[in-house]
């Protein structure tokens, strides 16, 4: 079968790599980057643990081939810190006890971050159905909830 | 979970994929993804071939033709549900692309691969046939479009054949007094409705009821309209009394989520608080 010759820019820095089609993107970023980060739970698109931002956009790694992802601009967790220093979600999700075990940070930290303008006009309710497509098995959510109203609140005060 | 090995072009011109389509008879349509890359990964799919649209030039716009609005099939449906003009022109649409799944569902999910996929509870298969749209398809014999009545013919099947690729969906544009309302159950948010009911109403100067359109998702093996309750609503009927008719020519199937009875009651329920609605918002 055919393989393809992709670039792709992952957290500012360039890759080329050369790819068979069935590679997930997911996959590409664990095995081919070893940015582990990236988690993989179902592999059918409904928990939302392998979620990066595509172009800006939270998308699930698990639903696209590395190919597809040719000339994009990938983030993912490893992405948000600078050096020692917590990106301000990452913070606000250790401050309020928002991950247990941590399968589906990355994932929910992915979600948030790229939903930020959204979610600071939204209620509980619909923070709640906006954040429905990452599963957390330990929390209840409690936390990570507050830790996305305490991101906006903070973004608001900072005049964002 | 792991795709079955498969051949990959990504075209940029509709004529260069309609030729990638018709070289292989294994080949398939690689849109956003969302339904087809969970077949490949069940290994219910195994196309030798895949098409991929992104990069298709001309696949992904919005354009307004005054009384209709034609949508390109490569449209994502993120894009369409932030877009003013759909918000404004179209807002059945809108509202149910926000039920579609998850936002990261819908980063990468496009306008026409819902259509085109036709699962029998997806929203945007319902929004076409309840406002009776049409699409677009090209293929190797040329251009051609398919009304909503005919484009639907049972689980996950449309009237677009194998070597057709669906190019844009045509919806009419919402006028005055227009009310529209999405209301489905489920079990979570983002699931696919037990059963939703996705409507729109037209109110005239005289303040009757002009226009009804109401279709059915998840009570069949496609989208149904529910042309019983439209003739009540059209005949002056309540939300109430229209609503109690839409069970009528539905036999929906039982499964692990739902029993048929259960989801014929939920017909009438979603039917009636739907129209509810619509009628609320159209003044
Ligand atoms: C967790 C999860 C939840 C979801 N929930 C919902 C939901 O609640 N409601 C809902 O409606 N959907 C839901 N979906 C499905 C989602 O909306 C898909 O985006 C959509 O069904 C298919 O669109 P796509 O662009 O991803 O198409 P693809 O997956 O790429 O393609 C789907 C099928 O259509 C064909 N096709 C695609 N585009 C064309 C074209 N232009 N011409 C000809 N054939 C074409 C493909 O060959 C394939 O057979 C969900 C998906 C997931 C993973
Ligand atoms: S691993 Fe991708 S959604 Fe579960
Ligand atoms: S912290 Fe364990 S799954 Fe969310």
């Amino acid at each position: 079968m055919s393989t393809h010759r992709i670039t792709v820019e992952v957290n500012g820095a360039v890759y080329k790599r050369t790819v068979s089609p069935r590679l997930m993107l997911s996959d590409f970023i664990r095995h081919e980057l070893h940015l582990t980060g990236t988690h993989v739970g179902c592999e059918h698109g409904v928990c939302g643990a392998c979620t990066v931002q595509l172009d800006g956009d939270g998308v699930r790694s698990c639903l696209l081939f590395a190919v597809q992802a040719d000339g994009s601009a990938i983030r993912t967790v490893e992405g948000m810190a600078d050096g020692p220093e917590l990106h301000p979600l990452q913070a606000a999700f250790s401050a309020a006890h928002a991950l247990q075990c941590g399968f589906c940070t990355p994932g929910l930290l992915m979600t948030i971050e790229s939903m930020l303008d959204e979610l600071s006009t939204m209620t509980e309710p619909e923070i709640r159905e906006a954040l429905s497509g990452n599963i957390c098995r330990c929390t209840g959510y409690q936390g990570i909830v507050e830790a996305v109203k305490a991101t906006v609140d903070s973004r608001r005060k900072e005049g964002r | 979970m792991k795709p079955p090995d498969f051949d990959y072009v990504a075209p940029t011109s509709i004529a260069d994929a309609i030729t990638a389509l018709g070289s292989d008879s294994e080949a398939k349509v690689l849109a956003g993804g969302q339904s087809l890359i969970p077949l490949l990964a069940f290994r219910l799919a195994s196309p030798a071939l895949l098409v991929d649209l992104a990069r298709v030039d001309g696949l992904d716009h919005v354009t307004d033709e005054g009384d209709r609005l034609v949508i390109g099939a490569m449209t994502r449906q993120r894009g369409a549900e932030r877009d003013p003009r759909l918000a404004d022109r179209c807002p059945l649409l809108v509202e149910a692309l926000r039920q579609v799944g998850h936002p990261q569902i819908r980063s990468r999910g496009t306008i026409g691969g819902s259509v085109a996929h036709a699962d029998p509870a997806g929203e945007l298969p319902g929004v076409v046939l309840a406002l009776g749209g049409r699409v677009h398809v090209t293929g190797p014999a040329g251009e051609r479009t398919i009304e909503a009545e005919e484009l639907f013919q049972g689980f996950l099947s449309t009237a677009i054949a194998d070597d057709e690729i669906l190019t844009a969906v045509e919806l009419p544009a919402s006028g005055p007094r227009t009310g529209w309302s999405v209301v489905e159950i489920s079990r979570r948010p983002g699931d696919y409705a037990l059963c939703g009911a996705l409507c729109q109403v037209e109110i005239g100067d005289s303040g009757s009821v002009v226009g009804a359109h109401l279709a059915l998702i998840g009570v069949g093996d496609r989208p149904m309209r529910a042309t019983a309750v439209e003739a009540a609503m059209l005949g002056g009927a309540s939300p109430t009394e229209a609503a109690a008719l839409a069970p009528e020519g539905l036999s929906p199937g039982s499964d692990v989520h739902a029993s048929s009875d259960y989801r014929l009651h939920l017909a009438t329920v979603t039917s009636r608080r739907a129209l509810t609605q619509a009628l609320e918002r159209a003044v």
